[in-house]
Order: C-alpha cells, then structure tokens, then sequence
C-alpha cells in the first residue's frame, strides 16, 4: 500500500489531492482566524468558510493531484540538480489498457487519451442536451426548475466547447500530426503528457458543479458579468475549470507550433506539408494568441467574485462592457479554433477519396492564414446590441463578412477537388460531403448575422442557436466524425464496421437537419433563446424538434457501438487500406513505438494522386536520410 | 447540372419568400428590416443550391464504378482563372450586401422630429417604465404605453444585472446594461398589444421577464397617461407610502412570485399565497430583507439580497403588511 501511495500513478494522486484540500482548508482557517472572521459554529465550519475552502480547493488542489499523478517528477528531480536520470522510455508507449491511466509521454497513448476522454464528455455534454430538449418539450415548466434548467444548457455548452470540439481535435492532432511530419514524438513530450491531465480536472470540476451549493452555473458559457460575479458558487466550478482548459489549450498549441518548425523530416518543407499540419499550425497560433484572453475574463470574474474588486461593478467605476469585449476577442477566434483543424481534416479525406490532389494547394494554405489574421478582427460582432459605441458595428460588419472570402475559397477549391475524381463514398467521405453542405448552410447564416440590422432583430433568439449548431455540430462535428473513422485503422490497428458508420451517418444526417434546420423558423418568429418556458405558437415546433433531437441522439450510441466493438474484434488494418500518400500511412497500423525505424525522407507534395509513380516520402536510414549540409539543399526539386 | 441548379434555386427562393417569417411588423422600422431579409434570401439560397448541386452531381457522376478501385483521377493541380473568380465574386457580393445594410442600419437609426422620450428599467425580473411628466416629475408605469405614428426614443438602464429590452414586433432590441445609458428609437404604426421580451439571460426569471407594449391612438394615450400621473406613483425604485400592492407591481416581485391579490402567476420563487399563510409580518419581513434566513422546501438561495435596500425601511414594512395581510386566509 505504502508503496503504491510513493510511486507516480492515481492512487498517489488521489492521497494528494486529499492533502492538497487539507492543505486549502489549513490556509482558509488560518487566515479567517488572523482576521477574526468567524470559523467554526455549531460544532461545525460556517458555511463562509466551507465555501472559502471550496473555491481554494478548485484553484490549487488539482495541482497537487497533478504533482501526486507524476507530471512534474522529471522535472522536479532536474530542479534538484541530481543526476541527470538516463531516459529509459518507460513513460513511453502502452502494452496493456492501465497505461493510459498513468502520465504517458507517447504522443499516440496521449492522442487516445484526448479523443477518448473527450467523446466521454461529449456523451455527457450530450445527456445534458436530451434533458434541455425534453423541458423544451412542451410549453411552461415540466421536470426541472428554472435554475436548474439554465445549468443544463450552460454545462452543455461548456463541455462541448471547452471538453469536446477543441481538445479533440487536439487529440486527433496529437496523434497524427507527428507521424504526418516524420517525427518520431512532439517536441516536448512531458508537456503534452501534462496538458491532456488538466482536461479530466477540468471536466470534472464542470460537471461536479451540480452538485455544488445553489447548483450549477447557470449563466450560459458566456458568463457575462455581473450576472456571473453575483451568481452562487456553482459559478467557479466553470471560472476555474476553464483556466485547466485553457492552460491545457496553450501548452499543446505551443507543442505544435515547435513541433512543426522544428521537427519536421528532411524535406518535409512548408510547402509540402499536408493541410492537416497548416490547418494545426494556424489554429495553434490563434489558441496561443487568444486563450490568454479568455483566462483574463475569467479571472477578472474570480477576482469580483472571491475577493471583491471591481471590475464589473458599475457603481465602484467597473465597466460591464469590459468583460464581453476581453472574453469575445477570445471567443470569436475561439471559433476558428473548433472549425480550421476540421478544415485540415476534411482536405486529408476529400483528397485522398477522390483520387486526385487537393485544388489550389497553396491558397488552401493561405487562406487558413488570412482566416487566422481575419480572425482577429471581428470580435465585436457578438455585441451589436450590447449598447457599445455605435460606429465599431460598421467595421466589424465588413470584416465579419469579408472572412467569407477565404471560407469561401476553400469550400470552392474543396468541391474543384471532388470535380472528375473517382469518388470513394465509404464513411469518412460521407461525413466530409455532409460537412461541405451543412458548414455552408452555417456559414450562409453567418453572413445574414454580419449584417447589422438583421443581426439586431435575431441576436438572443433561436436563430443564433440554429447557426451556431450548424457551425459547431454540422461543421466541427462531422468533420470530427470524418476524421476519426478515416484514422480509426491507424490510431486501433483495426477496421470499423463500414454499415454501422454508413448508418451511423445517414440517421445523424437527417435527424440533425431535423433538429436544428427548424430553429431558424423559431428564432426568426421571435422566440428567445436561453428559456425553459415559451410562447404557445412555438409549442408544434419545439415537439418536432425534441422528438428529432432523441433520434439524434440516438445515433450517436450506434457510433459509439461501432467503434468499442471494432476497437475490441474489427478485422485487421493492413498498413495503407485508403492508398494515401501522407506518412502515417506509410508506417504499420498502428505505428512503431518510435513512429519510424528509419527516419523518412521527403520527395514530393503529399497530395499528388494520379501523377504516374509519385511517391511522397522515402524510408531512408537516418544517416543516409539526414542531409550533412542542412537547409538549402532540398529547395532545387521544389515543383508541386 | 446547371439547368437543375438555376431551377432548385428559383425554388428555393420562391420558399424563403413565401414562408412567412416574421411576427407581425408594428412599427416604421420593420419595413426595410423584413425587406433586407428577402434580398439576404435571394442572395443566400443560390450559393447553397450552387454547393449542393457540384456535391450531388460529384456523387452521381464521378463515383467509383466497379473495375476502378485502383483508378486515379486527373492529377489537376489549380487553376488560377477559377481561383480569381471564387475569391472576387464572393468579394462583390459581400460588399454588396454590406453597404445595402448598412444604408438600412442609417436609415432605421435615424433621428426624426417630435419624439418622445421613454426611460426604461429592468430589473430581476421585470421592466419598469418612466415618462417625462409636468414639473421634471416622471409617471412610472409597469405596462408600456406609445401613442401611434410618434416616434419613440428608449433610454435603457439596468439595476442589477444585463437585460434585453426586446419587442419583436418593432424588430429593434438592444441590452439594458448597469451602469451606462444605451438607447435606441423606433416608431410604432399599428395599433394592439405586443409582447415585450427580455432577451438577455438574467437569471432565474429570465424567461418569464415579459411585458406588454400597448400602441394607442395620440387620444387614448394621453388620457391614459393622465390616468397613470395621477395617483401619486411611487418614486423609482419602491420607496415610503402604504401603496404595498404598488410597491409588489413596481419592484417586479411578480416576476417571480405568484400572488392572487396581484394577479401573478410566476413560478421562479415560491408561491407566495401558499407559503405567506399564517405567517406573520416579522417573518415575512425577514424574508424580503434576508432571504437566505429561511428558504422555501424545493427552492434554491437565488433570490436578490438586497430589497431592503432598494424598498428602504418603510418599504420594507408597508410590503411586509400587505403581503400579511393577503395572504392570511392562505
């Protein structure tokens, strides 16, 4: 027991986070007695005091876990100035289903571990939606209460962006995108290791906020102050838990962008880099960019909250407004985070199942950049009615619709790519042509929202509801969808069962049509969003669409079936079973512990299907690989 | 392809334009707002069509036929002519749009002659209303009364958290935000009743924030205006007299509270009729001015903390006798 309690691992890390809350309470008595508040009453804590302790806990009891699970002994033995410890590689790799429940430095345990710990979430983010809709139901109040109610959608909403979209696509990145480059792991593997155990914490602590006094925050995923600086505690679990996300979000932005300058293969230049590498390298820029941001806002509501500044008190000189225009300057750019690694994906599968090399490469590339720079500059238009100054609306107006431009340029050069190839319509390529038509629709509601006056009428409604999921869930989701059934073989060694993931679709397909194309009649006729209760002529509507969101919901657990039944018994993989070109596909499925027994060597675009005996990259020994007189070299055979 | 495509979209933009909507349009600005949403229509639909259409025509034309597993398409690397024209197109067409809604967004902004002045107050969870009277004195009403054809132009505040003050019918919305002023005009033309929605999550009673907006004709309203100045209304924000059911309708405690002698039906916070029986004043002074002391079975903390503050002392009392005394036969 005792040695179980000194080795790295959860039970460690379990006795820890015990002592890390001892260690909270210690601190919230100490300093409550040195200021002679009151502590103890009744035999007991005072209910101040109880809460002090809680919020503490959530700030820095984690930490401790992660201490307790391992994630900094490397680094605290190399602090101490011992020797340095010779890397043995046992934080490396998984032989058997517990080393992914221990802190893992191989980049494809650590993939799992996201894509795996995020469907988790969004299985419970999903529950929570079936319970939003069967309110919604019917008119006036069924089964939950108004404040329970408002925690409903405010934890789906929190799960599903902050637990599902962006860390899964993390995860799948994690992955694949080594592999895509020809590196043998990320560039710092320890970091990694610890970015994904911050993700359960902040879920958890999402999740476990219903059972905190006065329920779960309540006050949407926005928050918006003073709402959320007035709420009951519930409100921290999501002010907290979103400082792991994004901490979480910054560390693997950072990991990619120094994996990608620097560890690419030789030749692996810029240029022929698959857009699942662009499409990450441009997402990691704005999670690297913009998460502070969010972090900012939050902890400005903590600060409020727990120690009475003034932030968004209007009658100290707070300024309400504050808070929206620091959270959004995040939160807009957070968009493209859930959407550009999806268009990464969607470029993998559309190319490779049409048999024909992705049209207008480099505008592809580029238009994932200029969507990145455009990204920043369109915060604003979440707040047309928020009674900010009145001439910011007309710029963002234009800036909002002009970052159609380059959306537009790649749905245009992704439907060129489908023109005259030899389409494979399995799985990934279903959800990559239900993606092309539904993000459209989503966009096209985009661009109706960047206009001013109409966006006036609609913000607040059922409308923006509607676009929303269409982006998030017809975009992100099915592009998520696509990715992981086109990876699946690769990430399992085995492959899915085709009829399952073709049903899978097609009833996901319907019903999610079902469900969200309604709410733009809704929205548009005035009904409200963020509501338990609603006017009698939106009844007829709000059934259909319940009844709709059950069968979508639905499907998803045949998704579910498909891949822990596949993962368990599927028929092998073979190495290459899509005939891509990109190197993870040249490896054994699943890869080699090291990726590479021989470091590739890159030769051409990855995208050149149909070209006669094209290949992309070489498996050349290391040394014969590696060229002597670096960079330079490889630019002559430039030529895509 | 582009003979089903140019057909699909005259369809589908027939559909966008017949289907109705919008709630009924009662106000000037509703006009040139439905209309920008007809041409978002005509300019939308195509683009959807246009993508839908390659995608099917793809499916059907280019799928793998048996014999072509191990077949590849042409290797077509771009096209820079095509390019240019996906990336300009688009452009036009965006700036198109933007400028028409932008004239819109002027044109439904502007300033116009005779316009009357109204201050509106939200509150967890209720709209307060506030029109400039004789002597610098404002008439508060709890219900929003606007004569026909006169514009209006709104002065939104918020005491506590954000709100929405948002008719549908008028189509204009923006948020009541604590600590600035934030307005917006509008001019009702069509005489009835329309409901007057928050728009903006504020809590529990968000969505039973409602209120109703009544257009009347120029006579009704001042007569009902006069109606409304007469009996001395209390100052904003509750305050001293023995108007209790005034001080329940003006303070938005029905938002949340259902209580027969007012006429509420909210379902937020407990029934006030059920819980108030027998109880005496002290207790349910208590309850206004600390309602944490004693919560209701089934119901959470929620209930803002500082009415006392905001009804003063004698508020307080002349609240807690009212409440007292409707409620004693339970």
């Amino acid at each position: 027991m005792t040695a179980r309690l000194r080795a790295p691992g959860l039970p460690r890390a379990g006795f820890f986070l015990v002592l890390g809350t001892l260690f909270c309470a210690a601190i919230i008595i100490a300093a409550r007695e040195a200021y002679g508040f009151p502590v103890f009453a009744d035999g007991g804590i005072t209910t101040k005091a109880q809460n002090a302790i809680l919020l503490l806990s959530l700030l820095i009891a984690p930490l401790w876990f992660l201490i307790g699970l391992g994630a900094f002994d490397y680094w605290f033995y190399w602090a101490a100035g011992k020797k340095e410890r010779a890397e043995d590689h046992s934080g490396h790799g998984a032989t058997s289903w517990t080393d992914y429940f221990r802190v893992n430095t191989d980049h494809k345990v650590i993939g799992i571990q996201y894509v795996v710990t995020s469907f988790f979430f969004m299985m419970i983010g999903g529950l929570l939606a079936m319970l939003v809709r069967a309110e919604l139901a019917a008119p006036g109040s069924q089964f939950v209460d108004a404040n329970a109610f408002n925690g409903l959608f405010s934890v789906h909403a929190s799960l599903m962006i902050f637990l599902f979209i962006i860390p899964v696509f993390a995860g799948l990145a994690n992955y694949v995108l080594p592999l895509m480059i020809g590196a043998p792991d990320m560039a710092f593997p320890r970091l990694n290791a610890l970015s994904f155990w911050m993700l359960p914490i902040a879920g958890i602590m999402m999740t476990a906020s219903f059972v905190a006094p006065g329920g779960s925050f309540s006050t949407g995923w926005t928050a918006y102050a003073p709402l959320s600086t007035s709420a009951p505690l519930g409100q921290m679990f999501f002010t907290i838990g979103v400082q792991f996300a994004g901490v979480s979000s910054i560390a693997t932005a950072l990991n990619f962008l120094v994996t990608i300058i620097t560890m690419r293969a030789p030749g692996m230049s810029f240029w022929r880099m698959p857009l699942l590498v662009w499409a990450n390298f441009s997402t990691s820029l704005l999670v690297v960019i913009a998460t502070p941001f969010v972090a900012a806002s939050q902890f400005f509501v903590l600060f409020d909250y727990a120690l009475g500044f003034n932030f968004f008190r209007p009658e100290k000189d707070g300024d309400v407004l504050m808070y929206q225009h620091v959270f959004w300057f995040y939160s807009h750019p957070a968009v493209y985070i859930m959407m550009l690694p999806g268009f990464g994906i969607i470029s993998e599968i559309l190319s490779v199942k049409s048999r024909k090399p992705i049209f207008g490469y480099r505008m592809m590339a580029f238009s994932l950049l200029a969507i990145v720079l455009l990204g920043f500059t369109v915060w604003a238009h979440h707040m047309f009615v928020s009674g900010m100054q009145d001439w910011i609306r007309i710029p963002m107006m234009v800036t909002t619709a002009i970052i159609a431009v380059p959306t537009g340029i790649k749905i245009f050069s992704w439907l060129a790519t489908l023109w005259k190839g030899v389409l494979h319509l399995d799985t990934p390529m279903l959800w990559a042509l239900g993606f092309l038509t539904m993000f459209t629709l989503g966009g096209i509601s985009g661009v109706i929202l960047a206009m001013v006056p109409m966006d006036i009428y609609v913000s607040d409604t059922y409308f923006i509801v509607a676009h929303i999921h269409y982006v998030l869930y017809g975009g992100s989701l099915f592009t998520i969808y696509a990715g992981v059934y086109y990876w699946f073989p690769k990430m399992t060694g085995r492959m899915f069962d085709e009829r399952l993931g073709k049903a899978h679709f097609w009833l996901t397909f319907v019903s999610f049509n079902a469900t969200f194309g309604p709410m733009h009649l809704v929205g548009v006729k005035g009904m409200p969003r963020r509501v338990a209760d609603y006017a009698e002529e939106f009844a007829a509507w709000n059934l259909f669409i319940s009844l709709s969101s059950f069968v979508l919901g639905l499907s998803t657990l045949i998704f579910l079936y498909n891949m822990v039944s596949s993962w368990r018994g599927g028929p092998r993989a073979s190495a290459n079973p899509w005939r891509a070109f990109t190197l993870e596909w040249q490896v054994s499925s699943p890869p080699p512990i090291f990726n590479f027994d021989r470091i590739p060597t890159v030769v051409g675009g990855p995208y050149e299907y149909g070209v006669p005996g094209h290949v992309h990259g070489i498996m050349e020994p290391a040394e014969e690989a590696r060229p002597k007189q670096a960079a330079g070299a490889s630019s002559a055979e430039e030529g895509v | 392809m582009l003979g089903i495509g140019v057909v699909a979209s005259i369809l589908g933009i027939a559909a966008g334009l017949l289907i109705d909507w919008f709630p009924v349009a009662a106000s000037e600005e509703a006009k040139p707002i439905d209309t920008l949403w007809d041409v978002l229509i005509i300019a939308s639909v195509p683009v959807f069509v246009g993508v839908s259409v390659v995608v099917l025509f793809s499916v059907v034309k280019f799928r793998m036929r048996p014999g072509e597993e191990e077949l590849d398409g042409p290797p077509i690397h771009g096209n820079t002519k095509l390019e240019v024209v996906w990336t300009a197109i688009p452009a036009i067409l965006l700036v198109g749009l933007c400028t028409y809604a932008f004239i819109v967004l002027t044109d439904v902004e502007k300033a116009q002659a005779n316009t009357m002045e109204v201050r509106v107050v939200g509150e967890q969870f209720a709209w307060t209303f506030f029109y400039p009277g004789e002597d610098g004195k404002e008439i508060s009403a709890t219900e929003l009364h606007l004569p026909i054809d006169r514009p209006v132009k709104f002065t939104l505040q918020a005491k506590d958290v954000l709100h929405d003050f948002w008719i549908p019918a008028f189509r204009m919305k923006k948020d009541a935000v604590p600590g600035i002023n934030v307005t917006y005009r509008v001019t009702p033309n069509r005489l009835g009743e329309y409901p007057i929605v928050c728009a903006e999550l504020c809590g529990l009673g968000h969505a039973t924030m409602r209120a109703t907006a009544v257009v009347q004709t120029e006579a009704d309203f001042a007569s009902w205006l006069e109606e409304a100045a007469k009996p001395p209304a209390p100052p904003a924000g509750g305050g001293g007299g023995d108007n209790g059911k005034g001080l329940f309708t003006s303070n938005g405690c029905g938002g949340c509270h259902t209580l027969a002698d007012a006429g509420t039906n909210a379902t937020v916070g407990p029934n006030l009729d059920e819980v108030l029986a027998g109880k005496d004043e002290a207790f349910i002074k208590t309850s206004i001015e600390d309602p944490s002391a004693e919560i209701a079975n089934g119901y959470s903390d929620t209930m803002p903390k500082d009415y006392g503050q905001r009804l003063g002392a004698d508020g307080v009392d002349a609240l807690a006798k009212y409440l007292s005394e409707v409620t004693k036969e339970g």
